[in-house]
């Protein structure tokens, strides 16, 4: 079995990613579109902590790999808590969660 | 014969969490249904958790379980279930949207993947991996002197240029606490109840 | 040390097996994952079976009734294993709204992570399962991802009542997981450490040692953790994810047989631990009102005998934590049920305020802002010579840096030891080096196979 090194988890990090740009493209669900947004974010954190890891790299970012993760979990969680209060809002105003129908604006 | 050193219990347990946490990631895109989307979603993170662990930040692991997992997501889950009419749980995608959404995200995972085999650097093992004990990446003390403002993981700097710009994270702490006070408070204001507004109207009239 | 032991009987074990393994192989270490998991897991579910029948016999009491009588003779003690019996033969029900999946995972999800918290729960010194340096973090996250659980079962169940108890429960859960953090961190910040075994350690000795009596604020904070606790691990008088008299039985209605009965093994699961976990937190942990294996000496003579001093910090441990589990029996059949308003007003009005209040008054009393000495109450330390504080580490770093002295005193020359700008690692070295060479080489694949090593 190969060694596992930093391009492994950039290759789970990538796979993360792109799911979640898929899910923020396709989902029309507003909860999916900020489930994809969950998910682009955990991908890149996936890239900061393996780039900081001592374990994989002689040459590591360090901590500074680590804290950077942890402003990401730390601003994820006001970004989601934004994002529902928004999405509930518009439920509430169109009793709908389809982001197709937020169309009030569409010339 | 197998012994414990022949065995790379850290491949091993990548690879586990690895697999666990792409295949939830894209059954969370491929289903559905958003409670199972939201299921799927809480399994994916909590095996990225275990990635973490992997790479030693054990610290970053418990947060990502304790924040995202045990905070954002049961929040997130609230979410679902207060809007979860029947007639919204699956809204299905036109298959050209899928179509045109996989080409795109293929390509961007073409693209991500050769960037990151095509570093040197990244695709080499590092050679002094079985010198690093676990007391060298033990990093709670340091993360958390870290946010007081002291990096005791950098004082061994001593070019005075990078030096000058250790003064750790406690400007960006600050920052973020007052964010979320901020993002308190506006999503309590954007989330409150309208209706009673128009119930005291109606009283009024 | 508990390693090293435990490693010897396992070999005379497969020595009486017929089978001659060398003490690296891999089926050895296979083994002794199975052994130790097992281990782990009976002990849940063994505690589960043992509280089933204590929480009927304490609501019997309570109520002036006797309880359970007849099964297995005087006590009823048998009457777990004849409700899990009955529980076993029951026909497994599925409503047909029900969300198949969901409604079958959702039990076993609740469980896995009650058990999974046990992972970092030490029971004795340097008895814990996988050693992470932030294991309380560790813990409580672990033990909040149990309401994902009962939130799945709530929705997948298609039932009225089971929404409306999982979306309490949830609301529950994130609102007091505030409070239990603010809580858990004071202990935290007076050890210095976020190590659940360092934490234990650093309360040897007598009683006055322990945590809870360190100062006036911690005091009041075990109170504050306690009531937080209860609250979230569902307990009356917070269980309004189940209420009977208003939910039929909440997220459970639903279910039936054995998964149900997952959930209360999840229940119970959780009680002990956060008992456990207030246990090593503020009462001292393993090291008991009496330091009777301090005083003879044992704890730290190695060999049997400190294998028995350990034994003993683990019992010790366990019936500490079972007190505070029927603690939490006794308020279930004494208080009434909360309203869903009084849950909030308990939480956001009493417990966070409270439990801020203790934390910034044990910042003042460490640092000395009071004008007392900065410390225990006591000087407990003139009851017996104790450790410096300082002198009590993980015991992995102290493997690591025994392993490190070791080979710098064979090297001779090369890079200083590993663990250099930590303090004074001569002293384990002199100490240490016949221990480290056996459990260097044996004991620490076997105890850290999962993590980085």
């Amino acid at each position: 079995m190969a060694p596992i090194t930093v391009a492994h988890y950039l290759a789970v990090g990538a796979v993360m990613f792109v799911a979640g740009v898929l899910c923020m493209v396709t989902k029309r669900n507003a909860l999916g579109v900020l489930m994809g947004v969950e998910l682009v974010l955990n991908g890149a954190n996936i890239n900061f902590v393996a780039f900081g890891s001592k374990l994989l790299r002689a040459e590591s970012l360090g901590l500074d790999g680590q804290f950077i993760a942890l402003f990401v979990i730390v601003l994820a969680a006001g970004e989601a808590a934004v994002a529902l209060a928004i999405a509930l809002n518009f439920y509430n105003n169109h009793t709908t969660i389809d982001v197709d129908r937020a169309d009030d604006l569409k010339g | 014969m197998m012994t414990l050193a022949g065995m790379d219990w850290h491949a091993i347990y990548f690879w586990l969490f690895a697999l666990l946490t792409c295949g939830f990631a894209l059954a969370v895109l491929f289903s559905a249904n958003v409670v199972r989307m939201a299921f799927y979603l809480v399994l994916c993170l909590g095996a990225s958790a275990g990635l973490f662990f992997l790479t030693g930040a054990e610290f970053v692991a418990a947060m990502q379980l304790m924040i995202y997992v045990g905070g954002t997501l049961v929040l997130l889950v609230f979410g679902v279930m207060l809007t979860a009419h029947s007639r919204f749980v699956s809204l299905r995608t036109p298959s050209g949207e899928w179509i045109l959404a996989l080409i795109a995200g293929s390509a961007l995972l073409a693209l991500l993947l050769s960037a990151a085999l095509k570093v040197p650097d990244w695709v080499k093992a590092n050679p002094d991996r079985a010198a690093i004990s676990a007391a060298d990446v033990e990093a709670t003390t340091p993360i958390g002197m870290g946010f007081a403002g002291v990096r005791v993981d950098k004082l061994s700097q001593t070019d005075p240029q990078l030096l000058g710009g250790m003064s750790g994270y406690l400007l960006p702490f600050l920052i973020v606490s007052i964010h979320l006070l901020v993002v308190l408070i506006g999503a309590a204001y954007m989330a409150r109840a309208k209706r009673r507004a128009a119930a005291v109207d109606e009283g009024a009239v | 040390m508990a390693e090293l032991i435990n490693l010897q009987i396992l070999n005379r074990l497969l020595g009486w097996a017929g089978v001659d393994l060398p003490p690296s192989h891999l089926a050895g270490a296979v083994l002794a994952a199975l052994v130790h998991g097992v281990i782990l897991l009976g002990i849940v579910a063994v505690a589960a079976m043992f509280f089933i029948w204590a929480e009927r016999k304490v609501a019997g009491r309570i109520q002036d009734r006797l309880g359970p009588t007849r099964v297995g003779g005087r006590f009823g003690w048998l009457q777990a294993l004849a409700d899990g019996i009955k529980l076993l033969s029951k026909e497994d029900v599925r409503p047909r709204e029900a969300d198949a999946l969901l409604f079958r995972c959702a039990p076993y999800v609740s469980f896995a992570a009650s058990f999974t918290a046990y992972l970092a729960l030490p029971f004795s010194d340097g008895w814990v399962a996988q050693h992470i340096n932030s294991a309380v973090f560790f813990i409580l996250a672990v033990l909040g991802l149990e309401v994902f659980g009962v939130i799945l079962a709530g929705y997948a169940s298609g039932s009225k009542w089971s929404l409306f108890g999982a979306m309490r429960e949830s609301a529950q859960v994130v609102s007091y997981e505030v409070p239990l953090g603010l809580c858990v961190v004071v202990p935290v910040f007076i050890c210095g450490t976020m190590n659940l075994v360092t934490i234990g350690n650093m309360q040897t000795g007598w009683l006055t040692n322990w945590l809870v009596f360190h100062d006036p604020f911690t005091f009041a904070v075990f109170w504050v953790y306690f009531t937080c606790a209860i609250a979230s691990v569902n307990r009356a008088p917070f269980d309004l994810a189940e209420a009977e008299s208003e939910l039929v039985a909440g997220f459970h209605t639903e279910y039936s047989g054995m998964r149900w009965c997952y959930f209360f093994m999840a229940e119970y699961g959780s009680m002990l631990l956060v008992s456990g976990l207030a246990t090593i937190l503020f009462f001292g942990g393993w090291h008991g009102p009496v330091p009777v294996f301090d005083m003879l000496g044992w704890s730290s003579m190695g060999g049997v005998l400190q294998y028995v001093a350990e034994l003993a910090g683990a019992a010790n441990f366990l019936i500490k934590a079972v007190v505070g589990v029927t603690v939490m029996i006794w308020v279930r059949w004494t208080l009434p049920r909360l309203r869903i308003d009084q849950v909030m007003t308990t939480c956001l009005k009493y417990c966070t305020p409270l439990a801020a209040v203790c934390f910034l008054g044990a910042l003042g009393w460490q640092t000395g802002m009071f004008g007392l000495a900065a410390g225990p109450l006591w000087s407990p330390n003139q009851l017996m010579a104790v450790k410096q504080r300082g002198e009590y580490r993980e015991s992995w770093v102290l493997k690591a840096e025994a392993a490190a002295a070791a080979e710098g005193s064979a090297a001779q020359a090369g890079r200083p030891a590993a663990s250099g700008d930590r303090d004074e690692p001569d002293v384990s070295g002199e100490t240490e080096p016949a221990r480290s060479s056996a459990t260097g080489a044996v004991g620490s694949p076997l105890s850290r196979k999962g993590g980085v090593g």
